[in-house]
């Protein structure tokens, strides 16, 4: 938890940080700076999916320039309990210092929710090609109304489809993955087990 | 000895820790289950519910602490969670109880889901704009928390002779609870109605039933005959069970108070 006892960004500091992304060139300082702060932004990697960035996601909703200097990013978290929460925002700090678009405000966000649904289509083609499924459209009923549900198996299942060979025959193995936005699945078509991204 | 650092706390405040706290001893109780689950899979399952409810909590926490009341100081989720004693805890008896087999894990996660969902979803619309946004996250995590945990008691109730005898065994042990999540005529619930703070949990009732019952029913479990007992956890009155819990997730912060990871 936050301030005493135990600290999240704590269970990833041991990892090496992820690569920066080939998001394309950075305009040269000088330029529009939201430009700038955008494009630094788009090469940051999510801490836990690192084949993905932090615009990607859809986790940042804002980048502002501030009148004296600086900017201030708006991230809206993706799951109530994600331990990389407080990683994404530091390493959104650090790309944008080392990028001399400091200081930055940070500015965390929890209305609307955040969704699947707003990965971009880039963010979805670069889940695909590190075989993890990118998510369908998210569920109406989140709101809590619909009746319940049971996870749906063979015919009634939605289909996913399997991000290396493209069948559309799949099944899935386990609800939860290795991350909290993940679950297991598993291809009856080309056999190699794959993530998919949960649609929330 | 510390202070319970709030002893008495404004009934806003008091309605949403029954939430918070709801969720974070249930996280405390699933994380037992880490190395311990029957298969792998579940194992990482019941680990990522612990830390959707972690999460939960804390930001209900964090909001709880900023609600105080007149004259008391803001306290964070750390005072909150590590410092207060049992009977300042206000956490649903049906989350303390021991862990138990998977079977009272599974439909203990079952029923608070379902009471969980039904809430966040009402508290979307509270007058408190913080809650409402932890609402509107946390409403998607409870309907998937409750999916995997009907689907599990539906298949063990459908298994062999043994997962059936468990499932039922669960159902007897845990019924009895659901009676504290609707108390009517609770002051703090009236609070929190009257300023839009929330629901009154007794309208969650309904709602409730109707989605146990179907769970039920697809499982062919019959619930047992009622009983007079009424738990009292959200007054603060516990079982036996929530002291020794929070002996161990208190120990770092009793032994070396303010001490950080």
């Amino acid at each position: 938890m936050s301030a005493a006892a135990f600290r999240f960004p704590d269970a990833l500091a041991g990892l090496p940080p992820a690569a920066p992304l080939d998001a394309g060139p950075v305009p040269p300082p000088g330029a529009d700076p939201r430009a700038r702060a955008w494009a630094v932004l788009r090469a940051v990697p999510d801490p836990e999916v690192p084949a993905v960035s932090v615009v990607d996601l859809g986790i940042v909703r804002g980048a502002e320039p501030l009148p004296g200097g600086g900017v201030r990013v708006t991230l809206t978290p993706t799951y109530s309990g994600c331990p990389a929460t407080e990683a994404i925002e530091r390493s959104v700090r650090e790309a944008l210092d080392a990028a001399g678009l400091g200081p930055v405000e940070v500015a965390l966000r929890r209305a609307p929710a955040w969704t699947t649904d707003w990965i971009t289509p880039e963010g979805r083609d670069r889940l695909r090609a590190a075989g993890i499924a990118p998510p369908g459209p998210a569920e109406a009923g989140g709101d809590g109304l619909a009746p319940l549900r049971f996870f749906a198996r063979g015919a009634d299942a939605p289909s996913v489809q399997c991000p290396r060979c493209a069948s559309p025959r799949t099944e899935q193995l386990a609800a939860f993955g290795a991350t909290a936005c993940k679950s297991l699945w598993r291809c009856l078509a080309c056999r190699e087990p794959f993530e998919h991204f949960k649609p929330l | 000895m510390h202070a319970s650092p709030i002893p008495d706390p404004a009934p806003d405040a008091q309605y949403l820790l029954r939430t918070g706290d709801t969720c974070l001893i249930l996280a405390q109780r699933l994380a037992e289950w880490c190395g311990h689950a029957p298969v792998l899979e579940e194992d990482i399952a019941l680990a990522n519910m612990a830390l959707d409810l972690l999460g939960q909590a804390r930001a209900l926490l964090t909001r709880a602490g900023q609600l105080g009341g007149p004259g008391r100081p803001v306290r964070d989720e750390d005072q909150l969670a590590f410092l207060r004693d049992e009977r300042d805890f206000r956490n649903l008896t049906i989350a303390e109880l021991p862990r138990g087999d998977f079977a009272v894990t599974v439909l203990r996660n079952a029923m608070v889901a379902t009471l969980l969902r039904q809430l966040w979803h009402r508290l979307q619309d509270s007058r408190d704009a913080e809650v409402a946004a932890i609402a509107a996250k946390a409403v998607k995590e409870a309907r998937y928390h409750q999916r995997h945990a009907a689907d599990w008691a539906v298949r063990l109730a459908d298994g062999t002779d043994e997962s059936r005898r468990r499932m039922q065994a669960a159902l007897r042990r845990l019924w009895p609870y659901r009676h504290e999540m609707f108390e009517a005529g609770d002051p703090v619930d009236e609070a929190a109605a009257a300023s839009g703070l929330g629901p009154r949990w007794s309208e969650l009732r309904e709602p409730w039933h109707a989605d146990m019952d179907a769970l039920l029913a697809e499982a062919g479990l019959e619930p047992p005959a009622d009983t007079p007992f009424r738990s009292t956890g959200r007054h603060g009155r516990h079982s036996e069970h929530l002291g020794p819990l929070l002996a161990e997730m208190q120990s770092l912060q009793r032994a070396y108070p303010g001490g950080v990871w």
